[in-house]
């Protein structure tokens, strides 16, 4: 508590930028995985469920075999199965994409939340962190600066997925798929497939996603763990441009906006904290109302997905 | 020839969701049987629980209660071809404005205080709602996205209000607001247990259903969901259109959560969002956003919800085991929607 006195109000801002850090990772994962997939012209709003999904399989995996990294792994394969699953119901003729992704968000949280009942109790071995903030002698710093590998590994991602799609034959593939079902097909492809793998692509980031929330922040498994980090996702994703480094961006700009509650509630701000947990998804709606015009098409928008027709 | 077309489709509507819901209970029956549960126990319980005495019938339509409702607000907007899935926001938001109605007026009379409840709760849920349709048509912001997103806020509101500004004192465990006391409390049909709220539901849903097939209100909705080129050529206001659409839609989950407030908790607090607003969305998918046909549904997945209890207990599957087949329902609805028109014997024969 001296420490803080010390440093004051710059405790704030200190620990909303660790909540950036730390916070974002899932949104990243969410955000990068929602871009394959929309880039390929289908819309999956059932990551929230695949979050949830993931982030139970990791928690159990990791207890069952005691290692974080292959519940690492585990989370993403589910992820992969729900995206497989969410892709095979929209290969179907008439079905919508939007209304599968609700039926699998609702799917995805009642299943983890059915087979995660035993976890509840049980602690698991947990993700490691990197200290990058030894060189500081203030502890809030050193904090905020405790990174995860699976953020590492986001940061790399981002620009990696960008050149990927623009410059890879299967980013081109991917693409024409989303710009032109009927280009798609006449090339040869199918658009079917193709979204199949965009989706499980999709969902086996958003499963990692969820394994950062039970393996390493807030680091343990139960039914509150989620709250609307994978909508919220989606959503960025749609004023990210479809923009592999704009959503990383748009994830860090988030995660310090959902740290801003707790980091006021620790200097002692308690009153009216449970409105400032609503911050992100205040601030999703403001950027969409912000960025989103009912005239023209967005900048960027993949021309087969159904939610800017 | 309208009368003759909707009964020549009927049979198809009926039985492709009939279909799908056995295929859900099925699928079901094997997932629990993956845990060594006997399916043929499940299929009994499940029964017994939703209709199987007077006492689980009478808890099976109080739950359906609010899922007609919430349904409403998934099924209205959807005759304007929207997806609103926010239900369970406009639920809190109601339940916080009837709550906070009856707070603000202690000592009138009880019908006063209902009918301000039932007005401050529908108002409450119908803006909340308007805003994401409006959203929709003024910032053409995605509105399954933006309902959603208002779940999450409203939920941080209540959360304040019974935390902070409405919270009463003596709660300590549960934070809650205060109780709107017990005259106030709209009580049962006589003959049971199951409170008024499901007569509302009942009426909301008929009143619905003329509004959209018998008004030409509905009639101008139905054409916007259709094209709304089309419907701006004809010269509808489809913006104006929107948003009373909506207003209904909220207002109908408003009044699920004033019926809540006055018939179930008799306060506002977290036991509020238990999760009727998103039951509802199933609920208007498998009727096919009819309000009619929400009746009939939301019983049977107030029945669904009511045998979960007896799950728990006899076959000691957890609560989640609800949730798990609604999703299997959801899921199996919607690959059903690839099976209309493939049967040859719902076509009727060409005159």
């Amino acid at each position: 508590m001296a420490a803080a006195d010390t440093i004051g109000l710059w405790s704030v801002p200190i620990a909303v930028l660790g909540g950036a850090v730390r916070v974002s990772t899932p949104f990243l994962f969410v955000s990068l995985g929602e871009c394959i997939t929309e880039r390929s012209g289908r819309i999956n709003l059932g990551l929230e469920g695949t979050l949830v999904m993931g982030a139970m399989c990791a928690y159990a995996t990791s207890y069952l075999t005691g290692s974080p990294w292959l519940g690492v792994l585990a989370a993403g394969l589910s992820g992969a199965i729900m995206g497989a699953l969410h892709a095979a119901i929209c290969g179907l003729p008439r079905v919508n994409d939007i209304a599968v992704g609700i039926a699998l968000m609702l799917f995805g949280t009642g299943l983890a939340f059915y087979l995660g009942k035993p976890l509840i109790e049980p602690s698991a071995a947990t993700l490691p962190a990197i200290e990058l903030g030894n060189w500081s002698d203030i502890p809030q710093l050193r904090d905020a600066l405790k990174v995860n590998v699976l953020f590492l590994i986001g940061v790399l991602l981002a620009p990696a997925l960008m050149w990927a799609l623009r410059s890879t034959r299967w980013g081109l593939i991917v693409r024409t798929a989303g710009e032109s079902a009927d280009a798609a097909r006449a090339m040869g492809y199918s658009v079917n497939l193709i979204r199949l793998r965009a989706t499980m692509a999709g969902g086996f980031l958003a499963g990692i996603g969820g394994s950062f929330l039970s393996l390493y922040y807030p680091g343990s498994w139960n039914e509150g763990l989620s709250s609307g980090q994978g909508i919220t996702a989606v959503a960025l994703v749609i004023f990210a441009r479809w923009n592999p480094m704009l959503c990383f961006a748009a994830s860090l700009l988030f995660g310090g906006a959902a740290a801003l509650g707790p980091a006021l509630q620790s200097i002692g701000f308690s009153q009216g904290y449970q409105l400032f947990n609503a911050a992100p998804y205040i601030l999703t709606l403001v950027i969409m109302i912000i960025t989103c015009s009912p005239k023209r098409t967005l900048i960027g928008a993949p021309a087969e997905l159904t939610i800017t027709k | 020839m309208a009368l003759g077309r909707s009964i020549g489709g009927a049979a198809e509507y009926v039985v492709i969701p009939a279909l799908a819901l056995v295929a859900a209970l099925i699928a079901f029956g094997i997932f629990v049987a993956c845990f060594g549960k006997d399916p043929a126990d499940l299929y009994f319980y499940m029964y017994q629980g939703a209709f199987g005495t007077w006492f689980s019938w009478q808890n099976t339509l109080t739950r359906a209660a609010p899922l007609i409702l919430t349904a409403l607000c998934t099924a209205l907007p959807a005759q304007l071809g929207m997806v609103i899935i926010g239900g369970e926001g406009a639920l809190l938001m109601g339940a916080l404005g009837a709550t906070a109605a009856a707070l603000l007026m202690p000592g009138a009379p009880p019908l006063v205080v209902g009918v301000a409840m039932a007005a401050a709760g529908m108002l409450s849920g119908g803006l909340w709602i308007a805003l994401a349709g409006g959203l929709r048509h003024y910032r053409g912001v995605n509105e399954t996205i933006s309902s959603l997103l208002l779940v999450y806020i409203a939920l941080a509101v209540l959360n304040h209000l019974v935390e902070g500004p409405m919270r009463d004192p003596t709660s300590l465990n549960k934070p809650s607001t205060r109780e709107i006391g017990a005259a106030n409390m709209i009580g049962s049909i006589p003959g049971t247990d199951v409170h008024w709220g499901f007569v509302f539901g009942v009426v909301a849903a008929v009143l619905a259903y003329v509004l959209i097939f018998h008004t030409v209100f509905g009639f101008s909705a139905r054409i916007a969901g259709g094209n709304v080129r089309a419907a701006k050529i004809v010269g509808l206001s489809v913006g104006k259109l929107i948003l009373i659409t909506c207003l209904l839609a909220g207002a109908a989950a408003g009044l699920a959560g004033m019926v809540e407030v006055a018939a179930v908790q008799g306060r506002a607090n977290a036991n509020i969002a238990v999760g009727y607003g998103f039951t509802g969305i199933l609920v208007s998918f498998l009727a096919r956003h009819n309000p009619l046909a929400i009746i009939p549904v939301a019983i049977l997945l107030g029945g669904i919800n009511a045998s979960g209890g007896l799950l728990q207990r006899r076959l000691g599957l957890p609560d989640a085991s609800v949730l798990v087949l609604q999703g299997m329902i959801f899921v199996s609805v919607l690959m059903s929607e690839t099976l209309y028109g493939r049967f040859r014997i719902f076509k009727r024969k060409e005159a």
